[in-house]
């Protein structure tokens, strides 16, 4: 890989990977601000485990809940951005060793990026 | 002490202690993951169930901020931790569906285990692994090589026993994907100790991979309902802040000192938590 095609791709990995925590970071506050406003006087249950009853385990019922401006669900969109965050700087890496048409390392990403969209689409997406 | 405290009350009990746990994990060198679960199980009375999907989304959100610089800076190997990165995703969706099937006890107790090797690694003398033996052809054949910025000008270095380095990465994917955590000391072992990297170029490397690893199990964690947005957001902004800031104070504060005071501290809860999960108590 050339000097300038790899300082361009650090460019790039670097700005996605800011971009995605800062956004998460935002709309989780604001989901954050907005849940303890509505909910802060309700009392809390994390001792026992209820996982199967969280609507916000999918990712199409979060988008329903953000739609419906449900705090909970708004605050989920921004674990869901930062979950994205990773996939999309591999999807970026991706693109510059195709660029660079880098074969071996085009085959290597593409395993990680299959791996990575199989998990959020086979667990999160179809549930 | 659940059941009496109110959302708002627990919310900020949640966010003041991640911040510090965030503080403590990026002055340490532990992250704020292994640090803040033991805390949400131990005295906040959190199931670790919860606990884990919280840490592991704190986890991304503190990795991707630290690569970010280090990626800029050329310090993290890009083509090192995207080959790497085969072997602790497919590592971490292992954990991550192992972690379904353990019980909450058995869950508490190899955290214990793996909390008290982390804190004995913080402690522990770094010595910079010498390389006695020729590069390995096989991270030659995958141009692995690198060259990183030292205060002496740039320093270029060579990558050693791939194979061995790829199957300890495999492992702590798993440890990730079944605990919750980035497991970045089993990362730094992977590359400093087996692959003779830089130290400085391992540290890098493991925040950039460790999004990606986390990132594998998270599908998992989401749709098992182990990532609750209550839980996880207070967590996720007082470790992210808490981290920024650690960064930012480490230069003024007397670290090595530190470190030994929050091993032995860190030691006591890893031992507090064995305890605990093999009594059934947790």
């Amino acid at each position: 890989m050339n000097r300038d095609t790899e300082g361009s791709l650090q460019h790039w990995v670097s700005a996605v990977l800011r971009f995605g925590v800062v956004l998460a970071a935002a709309i989780g506050a604001l989901g954050g601000v907005y849940y303890l406003i509505r909910h802060g006087s309700e009392p809390v249950a994390y001792h026992t485990f209820t996982g199967d009853a969280n609507p916000n385990r999918l990712v199409g019922e979060v988008f329903k809940g953000v739609l419906a401006f449900r705090a909970r669900s708004i605050m989920q969109l921004g674990a869901l951005v930062l979950i994205a965050t990773p996939v999309a700087r591999v999807f970026v890496s991706l693109l510059g060793f195709v660029k660079e048409k880098d074969r071996t390392y085009v085959v290597i990403t593409l395993i990680v990026l299959l791996t990575l969209l199989g998990s959020i689409v086979g667990g999160a997406i179809r549930g | 002490m659940a059941g009496k405290v109110t959302v708002l009350v627990f919310t900020l009990i949640v966010f003041v202690t991640a911040i510090l746990a965030g503080f403590v994990g990026s002055l340490t060198g532990l992250g704020g993951g292994v640090i803040i679960t033991p805390v949400l199980t131990l005295f906040l009375g959190v199931d670790i169930r919860y606990a884990i999907g919280a840490s592991l989304v704190s986890v991304i959100a503190t990795s991707s901020g630290a690569a970010a610089a280090y990626v800029r800076d050329g310090l993290s190997n890009i083509r090192i931790g995207m080959f790497l990165e085969i072997a602790t995703t497919f590592g971490a969706l292992l954990g991550a569906f192992l972690a379904l099937y353990v019980n909450a006890q058995v869950l508490v107790t190899i955290f214990g285990l793996v909390l008290l090797q982390a804190a004995w690694q913080t402690v522990r003398a770094h010595k910079e692994a010498k390389a006695d033996a020729p590069p390995d052809p096989l991270g030659q054949k995958l141009a692995l090589a690198g060259t990183y910025q030292t205060p002496e000008g740039p320093q270029s270095y060579e990558v050693h026993r791939v194979k061995a380095g790829f199957a300890m990465m495999f492992g702590a994917g798993a440890i990730s994907g079944l605990l919750g955590i980035g497991s970045g000391t089993f990362k730094v072992i992977a590359m400093d100790q087996i692959m003779k990297l830089p130290f400085k170029v391992s540290t890098a490397t493991s925040n950039f991979m460790i999004g990606v690893t986390a990132a594998a199990s998270a599908g998992v964690y989401l749709s098992r309902g182990y990532v609750d947005p209550g839980l996880t957001m207070p967590v996720m902004l007082g470790v992210l802040i808490g981290s920024v800031t650690g960064a930012r104070f480490m230069s003024r504060l007397p670290v090595k000192l530190l470190r030994q005071v929050f091993a032995v501290v860190t030691a006591a809860i890893a031992i507090e938590m064995i305890v605990s999960g093999i009594r059934g108590g947790a």
